[in-house]
């Protein structure tokens, strides 16, 4: 077997892994790798900070379905990353991290790990509680079986963001390199197959009960088990709520979609939640801003709960079937035994009462510009289209007012609450689904910490849309400090600079400031004819609140419809 | 609250740098609080046998568990049942011996509790004792009056009774 690099071997493996894009930037540890990457066939798009190649990767891995990968250098290069590695933590997201690190040893200078040296962090030990998995390769012929370890472990499972630290002297030694395909890793093997005798009990309690409903969570998107969520679904006419990183596994025009549960979840769905008497709970960890408080959450309901991680049984709630196991292959054989057993085709007084209180509630909308164009939006955008959003007031109204209606095309930050995830975002989204129009909708907040990545879009032509629904200010802390601080502002008014129109131009995109919804549709029906980068300022009201919502520290039954 | 106890968990895991990082890490950021941990190699090569005391109420230990679970270089973690297992641990203990009154009391309580001396100087007498911690407690006790100038324990270890065993499985 003839030897090679590294780095050589690092491309080859990645090429195995049907890697074709990685979003990065370069910098001295990973000057070798760059020297084979280009001429590789594998596309590197440069970011402007590694924060936005990080959730660059997360928005392809969300949109795709596969993994994505950031590459960043030794010490702050590395370091830039974390926040995207613990936002795709915690949104469960397969983000693959690549890094340089500082030589292993060196025979003549001090440039070697454990001497402080240039540019050196501990980036293994940075990393280490917000991953599922990280290694430094400590020779170049550890690389091919690190890169196979690390993309089979982000991806199979719960998936999770992965990282691999990778010294510079191991990008240029020259090894054996051993690319089989047999990875053994014994403190892994996730399972997959639910117990018989726990789909039993779920078939059982699905079979009696008066009032079922779903809870759908991003498990279901994980799984891409949106198919058979939607066939149970129909089978028993079981209302559908999803939490918020839910959003976009059930399609939100059907008549048994019930929008998000939660902190801005929907009227209907905060209260028919607690009406229910059997709630099939699935890929969700009944996090805290979607159960508010937990006495008080589906305080009738016997609950069955599907999760593919163990440990999300029990950790936040007690549920009273748990079924370990994959979603898709779990709903799937929940249906096989309901068609053999239902006799009862329709449910008729729950079936009556969820479109009773779905007409009486459906989706209350204020007279506020956000959720109107957020409206309109959804009317010129095609139904493949993916959203991205920003983290705020911003991401609550599309969550509200965006109806989506296909799996992976709503991508936000749900769980670690990253605000500057959106635009980034959206352009990994793009790039993963070139075809598809990607729409980020964005807080002004949220878009200054990130905005540099204009510069990625235009001059890597990944065109997207961004829409900055404008307050001058930190909106959805300023919302809290009216609603529970007597309407004292403390360091929330960030003025209106920049320019966001003149910002477009400085980076070679498009700018447009619009007044009415009818301006805002011209310019969004442009946006999408041109395929130019465009930025759509829309000053909206400082004032404007998110309703509903429930605060913080209540239960469901206390949703607030507005003030 | 729930009622906390005492329990002892058994992992497996791969014998390589980082991994007491990792494991120690997890508890640290789920606010889980090791009582002692004592870690050594496996019976099988390439992997490290840690043994972990934790308190806490049922729940809290269940989550312990799973969470240590999920970590990839843990490969078998196990909950031992206090009534079925042997625990020990090994002390050793320096004591002011400045007479020969002091030194003939403190080997007398030494051969009641089956400690060793191990180490003699004018000034003082060095104690191995092995045994349950209760046991050690109860001699560090017995030897405070004297003045014990140093004490260093191991951390409790501990095995399932009988002829079962948590042994990975290929």
């Amino acid at each position: 077997m003839a030897k090679m690099s590294g780095a050589k071997a690092l491309t080859e493996a990645l090429k195995r892994e049907k890697v074709e894009t990685i979003f990065g930037i370069i910098g001295g540890a990973l000057l070798p790798i760059h020297d084979v990457l280009c001429d590789s066939g594998i596309r590197h798009i440069l970011a402007r900070h590694e924060q936005g190649a990080a959730h660059a990767a997360d928005g392809y891995a969300r949109a795709s379905g596969r993994a994505g990968v950031c590459m960043a250098t030794s010490g702050p290069g590395a370091t830039n990353l974390v926040t995207g590695l613990a936002n795709a933590y915690l949104d469960s997201s397969p983000v693959i991290a690549l890094t340089g690190q500082v030589n292993t040893y060196s025979t003549n200078t001090s440039y070697m790990i454990g001497r402080d040296a240039f540019q050196e962090a501990d980036i293994i030990g940075i990393t280490t509680p917000i991953t599922k998995y990280n290694c430094q390769v400590k020779t170049a012929a550890e690389i091919p079986k690190a890169v196979k370890t690390t993309f089979y472990i982000a991806t199979t499972g719960r998936p999770g963001p992965a990282l691999i630290d990778i010294p510079k002297n191991t990008q240029t030694a020259k090894a054996e390199m051993d690319f089989s395909n047999n990875v053994q890793i014994r403190g892994y093997k996730p399972n997959t197959e639910p117990h018989p005798l726990q789909i039993k009990k779920a078939v059982k309690l699905l079979l009696t009960a008066e009032r079922p409903m779903i809870l759908a969570g991003g498990g279901v998107t994980l799984s891409n088990a949106s198919p058979e969520l939607l066939q149970l679904a129909e089978l028993l006419m079981m209302p559908v709520a999803t939490t918020f990183m839910g959003k976009s596994c059930f399609p939100e025009n059907h008549p048994l979609s019930m929008g998000n549960i939660g902190m801005h979840g929907t009227q209907l769905a905060n209260k028919i939640i607690l009406e229910a008497d059997v709630l099939l709970a699935v890929g969700t960890r009944f996090q805290d801003r979607s159960t508010g408080t937990l006495d008080t959450f589906c305080p009738d309901a016997t609950i069955i709960h599907i999760d593919i991680d163990a440990a999300e049984i029990g950790k936040n709630l007690d549920v009273d079937v748990p079924i370990v196991a994959d979603a898709k292959v779990t709903l799937k054989l929940i249906h096989q035994q309901l068609v053999k057993k239902l006799k009862k085709q329709e449910n008729t007084p729950w079936v009556n009462r969820v479109k009773e209180l779905k007409s009486e509630m459906d989706f209350g909308e204020g007279d506020l510009t956000s959720p109107k164009l957020l409206k309109e939006l959804r009317k010129i955008l095609p139904e493949n289209a993916i959203v991205a959003t920003e983290v705020g007031q911003n991401q609550m109204w599309a969550a509200l007012h965006f109806q989506t209606y296909k799996p992976r095309t709503f991508i936000s930050s749900g769980g670690l609450g990253t605000m500057g995830f959106g635009f980034p975002a959206s352009i990994g989204a793009k790039v993963a689904c070139p075809s598809c129009p990607v729409v980020d909708i964005a807080g002004d907040g949220s878009f200054r910490m990130t905005e540099q990545e204009l510069g990625t879009s235009v001059t890597e032509d990944i065109p997207v849309i961004v829409v900055v629904l404008n307050n001058s200010m930190l909106g959805m802390v300023a919302q809290w400090q009216r609603l529970f601080y007597k309407g004292r502002y403390a360091a929330v008014k960030l003025g209106s600079v920049p320019d966001f129109v003149k910002l477009a131009q400085a980076y070679g995109a498009e700018g447009v400031r619009v007044g009415s919804l009818k301006e805002f549709s011209a310019a969004m029906k442009k946006a999408l004819k041109t395929e130019v980068t465009t930025v759509i300022d829309v000053p909206i009201s400082p004032e404007a609140d998110v309703f509903p919502m429930v605060p913080p520290g209540k239960g469901l039954k206390d949703t607030i419809a507005g003030m | 609250m729930a009622q906390e106890h005492n329990h002892i968990i058994s992992t497996i895991v791969e014998n390589k740098p980082g991994v007491l990082y990792t494991v120690s890490n997890l508890f640290r950021r789920r606010g889980f609080n090791i009582d002692n941990i004592s870690v050594g190699p496996a019976e099988e090569s390439g992997l490290a046998r840690m043994t972990i005391m934790v308190r806490g109420d049922d729940r809290t230990i269940e989550q312990v568990v799973k969470q240590l679970n999920k970590l990839i270089d843990v490969i078998k973690v196990t909950r031992l049942d206090p009534e079925h297992i042997v625990t020990r641990e090994l002390a050793l203990i320096k004591v002011n011996a400045p007479n020969t009154k002091a030194r003939s009391d403190i080997t007398n309580y030494a051969d009641i509790f089956r400690a060793r001396v191990v180490d003699v100087s004018s000034e003082s007498l060095m104690m191995e004792i092995t045994g349950t911690s209760e046991k050690i407690d109860a001699f560090i006790g017995l030897m405070k009056p004297f003045g014990v100038k140093e004490a260093a324990r191991t951390g409790i270890t501990a095995l399932s009774r009988g002829a079962k065993s948590i042994k990975v499985d290929e």
